[in-house]
């Protein structure tokens, strides 16, 4: 027999008793009561399940079934619009913030009190409601009365744009600069996490090989980091595409509809202008881009051990 | 001792490591004030615009001219007409908070005790959907919910709500308890079954107890999602009276001319409480959050 099928029967040896002895406790064919029992505990999450998500799941494929929808909303220039802002709010915010929390977990893992306190204060952007947040970066943001014109003009007698008011690229910008302060910090804490979980004898191990700082960061804290950070990227993709806060509160859609984002303009079609079965559309509309994600994200989550 | 020889190594090999060292330290400390402005300048604005008083909000300055606390005293004497029913407004955020967080915490820790431990077959499948639900965004589902409300006959009710609060919490529940009972052994579910226990006993007096430190994980993030969600409560809460505070802040946005110290300072009230609950449960949230290792 090789070592090579001994680690692997020894590999498969505990999940298969492992197994075995889960059948033997509560399956035993007497106790039949006890089925019944599982079942009944996982009936109201099921009943939440069906009720909540898949009913309107099925309902909402069908109120968005009319081909006749998506020839009007191509045919929409502010859809158009908003399909470019949702891929430049995706690649950019996403890349953005989590490269920006790559390097701040590494910023955070030199472990003096004056970085744990930072630590305190940097999450806090996470911790406040969004809503608080990001109508007080609206008002900040204004042209005429807003802090951040006001700051520059006091210090650099700067005449500031209106941020949010004139143009689409700067008003956009100004959304992707907010969505990435309220959310780097989480991902910030997650990867210092993942961070930390990598034991300090690899580092030994490198630093006697002779590797330097950089060296050290390609050739063991990214490769061990790796997974992780897809997985997170992944989420973050998932969780910025369906984000309505940041858009509808920091620039509302505004200037004149062009940054609004399709998780705006969705609910902005259903609600303002009372046509739901086009804001649903206009949402389902990125099902090509979030049917390929949700797989790859859910095939990851299922396999390996990381939460969130 | 392997540390100290390391320590040894490294000196050897790089005679200026002590001033690179040096160098490195330097530049975190200038980073410093560059992500204290990054993060504190909106958290400044809010309290500035908060402690302006009724003419100074249109100004241009950059620290309250004439600093008084009336916003807040407004605010929490509902002295303003978009705050008349301010109190009872955040009646129903603790309301909505406090039946989300008890029924997300119940429902999944229900069901992901017979998943997990009573092993039940197509167990995986109501798991499956429970990761599927996390992974489709809230907004999307948005529409369709608001549809499907007005038909159940739930439409400004506050728990057409908290079902929706329930339904976006449970799949992280679920997938959270699931992870966190692996390092539970399952021969104390077999010494008391031989004793003689129940299912519901067990879940009782051996699974809960020892799931405590992950049940406060997802109750504080369940009751923080609650709070502060805004997009179901304002698609579901249509009265004055039922409204929740998120809610009834953004509708200051309506008026032509926003009376923003009220507004912030209404904000300021609002943010307290999950931001307190945040730093006080932030180990546990931590926690919960890498449970079972990030191991990627």
């Amino acid at each position: 027999m090789s070592s090579t099928t001994l680690i692997a029967a020894r590999r498969t040896l505990p999940a298969l008793s492992h197994g075995q002895r889960g059948r033997r406790v509560w399956r035993g064919g007497r106790q039949s009561s006890e089925f019944t029992w599982a079942v009944a505990f996982v009936i109201p999450y099921v009943a939440v399940f069906a009720a909540f998500v898949a009913y309107p799941v099925v309902y909402g494929l069908w109120m968005g079934h009319k081909p006749s929808l998506y020839a009007e909303l191509f045919s929409d220039p502010i859809y158009v619009s908003t399909v470019v802002n949702t891929v430049i709010y995706l690649g950019v915010g996403v890349n953005l913030k989590m490269f920006g929390a790559l390097l701040l977990s590494g910023f955070f893992m030199r472990r003096s009190w004056w970085t744990k306190g930072l630590l305190l204060v940097y999450v806090l952007p996470w911790a406040v409601p969004a809503l608080p947040a990001f109508l007080s970066i609206h008002w900040m943001l204004n042209g005429q009365w807003g802090l951040l014109n006001n700051t520059l003009w006091d210090l650099f007698h700067i005449d500031g744009p209106g941020w949010l008011e004139t143009s689409r690229w700067l008003a956009l910008g100004s959304v992707i600069a907010s969505h990435i302060w309220k959310w780097m910090p989480f991902w910030t804490v997650i990867l210092l996490a993942g961070r930390m979980a990598i034991p300090q004898e690899v580092y030994d191990a490198a630093a006697i090989d002779g590797a330097t700082g950089l060296q050290r960061f390609f050739y063991v804290t990214f490769p061990l980091l790796a997974n992780l950070y897809l997985i997170c990227t992944l989420l973050s993709t998932v969780f910025t595409l369906g984000d309505f806060n940041s858009v509808f509160f920091v620039s509302g859609g505004g200037p004149a509809l062009s940054t609004h984002v399709l998780a705006t303009l969705g609910i902005r079609d259903a609600f303002q202008i009372a046509r739901p079965d086009l804001g649903v559309a206009t949402v389902m509309s990125a099902l090509p881009l979030m049917i390929p994600l949700i797989i790859l994200l859910m095939r990851k989550l299922s396999r390996t051990e990381i939460q969130l | 001792m392997s540390a100290l020889s390391i320590n040894r190594t490294i000196t050897r090999r790089q005679p200026n490591y002590r001033l690179r060292r040096t160098m490195k330290e330097a530049a975190a400390v200038a980073f410093v004030p560059v992500l204290l402005i990054w993060t504190l300048t909106p958290i400044y604005n809010i309290v500035m615009v908060s402690l302006d008083s009724k003419g100074d909000v249109f100004s241009n300055d950059i620290w309250p001219p004439h600093p008084s606390l009336d916003s807040f005293w407004i605010v929490l004497s509902e002295g303003y007409w978009y705050l008349q029913y301010f109190w009872q407004q955040f009646g129903n955020s603790v309301y909505i908070g406090a039946a989300t967080t008890f029924l997300t915490l119940l429902i999944g820790s229900l069901a992901s005790f017979s998943i997990g431990r009573m092993r039940l077959k197509y167990g995986w499948l109501v798991s499956n959907a429970a990761l599927l639900t996390y992974a489709i965004p809230a907004s999307f589902l948005a529409i369709p919910f608001y549809s499907i409300m007005l038909k159940y006959g739930l439409a400004d009710n506050l728990w057409s709500v908290i079902f929706a609060e329930v339904t976006f919490a449970t799949p992280y529940a679920i997938f959270i308890f699931r992870q966190y009972a692996v390092s539970i052994p399952i021969e104390l579910d077999e010494a008391a079954r031989i004793d003689g226990a129940s299912p519901v006993q067990i879940y009782l007096r051996v699974y809960l107890p020892l799931m405590a430190p992950a049940l406060v994980a997802v109750g504080t993030y369940a009751l923080l999602l609650a709070w502060n969600e805004y997009l179901y409560q304002f698609m579901l809460l249509s009265s004055k009276q039922s409204m929740t505070v998120p809610v009834a802040l953004a509708q200051f946005l309506n008026s032509d001319e926003a009376p923003w110290n009220y507004m912030m300072a209404t904000a300021i009230i609002y943010a307290i409480p999950p931001v307190a609950i945040y730093y006080a449960f932030r180990g546990r949230m931590t926690a919960g959050l890498t449970m079972g290792g990030v191991k990627g």
